[in-house]
């Protein structure tokens, strides 16, 4: 588990254009720059939204790789439904659903 | 000179990326309480604005991460999301490096912070940039409280930090607004976006306006999450703010959960 690694990779994809130019030109070379399971990797390139939530990615981080993913708004909250229903509950980290009814 | 405006407001990203699938009846008088809450700081004729924010892993993440950070630049950019997801376009917003400078020195002989010379706005800045200085003409001082990666900052110390940030501003030549956003209760960008505890949020704007010193620091990271989710940190901007009016009362302009925006959205100002 490299939790941190996936969100640092995430946060650095988030903000630099150059990490952007790689995810763009080589994402499997960019992956392998970070400290990562097969999992995380897996769920990082699929994009497996929902795994990535129940692993814990701080959704600040999250919701915007979902965007980049070609998620929109409605379609983020359900892929994290399904990947509750699917992964099981959050493994850790502070985001952590409730009732999971939101407003969407 | 001394600090001319203190107010709060939310900052959501949905206030503008999401604003076609809100309520008109509650989004329309929303907008309008912040847009006024603009001319009302322009109306005090401030040489920059300071904006306490709680940022989202667009500057700081966990292998650097400063409690509070303010910022000592000549311009910022914003926003860092994408501009058609959060509905604002790409600004270069103005600074105020030697006031920034010369307040971090002041504020530095009673607390400890970190400075940046170098800072990308998340929507924690721009959404409120966007309703208040939409013309992005007034220099701009961000400053962050750390309210995403844990351990955070103790609520007292925020107060701490607003009364440095007050002692700081009574000892410049320069004219200062101070905005604090967050969010009250909230559980962005989960399954739940959209529950809003409103409950809890009143009881904390009522312990705002009054600036409650002691109840307002009195909030444990395990009640506050219990009980206003993870968005329910952010407080500590809020808490901010009165620490730098302490003294000082204030009014709630506007609030109401929209929950497409996520938050109980909030437009307040403290009586200096």
């Amino acid at each position: 588990m490299s939790l941190y690694y996936v969100q640092k990779l995430l946060y650095q994809l988030n903000r630099d254009p150059h990490t952007r130019a790689r995810f763009d030109e080589n994402f499997d070379g960019l992956l392998d720059d970070f400290d990562l399971t097969d999992e995380e990797k897996t769920a990082l390139r699929v994009p497996d939204i929902g795994l990535l939530y129940v692993m814990g990615v701080n959704g600040q981080i999250l919701m915007h790789y979902a965007a980049l993913r070609g998620f929109e708004w409605d379609r983020y909250i359900q892929a994290m439904r399904d990947g509750l229903k699917r992964h099981g509950p959050v493994r850790t980290g502070l985001y952590l659903t409730t009732d999971g009814k939101g407003a969407v | 000179m001394a600090l001319v405006y203190a107010g709060i407001c939310s900052h959501a990203p949905g206030i503008t990326g999401r604003a076609e699938r809100a309520d008109p009846a509650l989004r329309d008088p929303f907008y309008e309480h912040f847009r006024r809450m603009g001319d009302e700081i322009r109306a005090q004729r401030p040489d920059a604005l300071i904006v306490v924010a709680a940022e989202h892993f667009a500057n700081f993440f966990m292998d650097n991460m400063p409690a509070y950070c303010m910022g000592m630049a000549d311009y910022y950019e914003g926003p860092i999301e994408d501009p058609e997801w959060l509905g604002i376009e790409p600004q270069r917003i103005p600074g105020a490096a030697s006031l920034s400078k010369r307040l971090i020195e002041r504020m530095m002989a009673r607390i400890d912070l970190a400075y940046a010379q170098e800072w990308k706005f998340d929507h924690g800045i721009m959404v409120p940039l966007n309703f208040l200085t939409p013309a992005y003409d007034l220099p701009v001082i961000p400053a962050n409280i750390n309210c995403q990666g844990p351990p955070l900052t103790p609520p007292a110390r925020a107060y701490e930090f607003g009364r440095a940030l007050r002692a700081a501003c009574d000892a410049v030549d320069e004219r200062i607004a101070l905005v604090g956003t967050g969010g009250i209760s909230h559980w962005p960008a989960t399954p739940d976006s959209g529950k809003i505890n409103e409950a809890w949020d009143r009881k904390f704007l009522d312990r705002w306006t009054a600036n409650d010193r002691a109840a307002l620091t009195a909030y444990s990271d395990e009640a506050t999450w219990r009980d206003g989710g993870q968005g329910g940190f952010e407080i500590r901007t809020f808490i901010a703010v009165a620490g730098a009016t302490e003294g000082s009362t204030g009014e709630v302009r506007y609030y109401a959960p929209i929950p497409i925006f996520a938050v109980g959205c909030t437009v307040g100002r403290m009586h200096i």
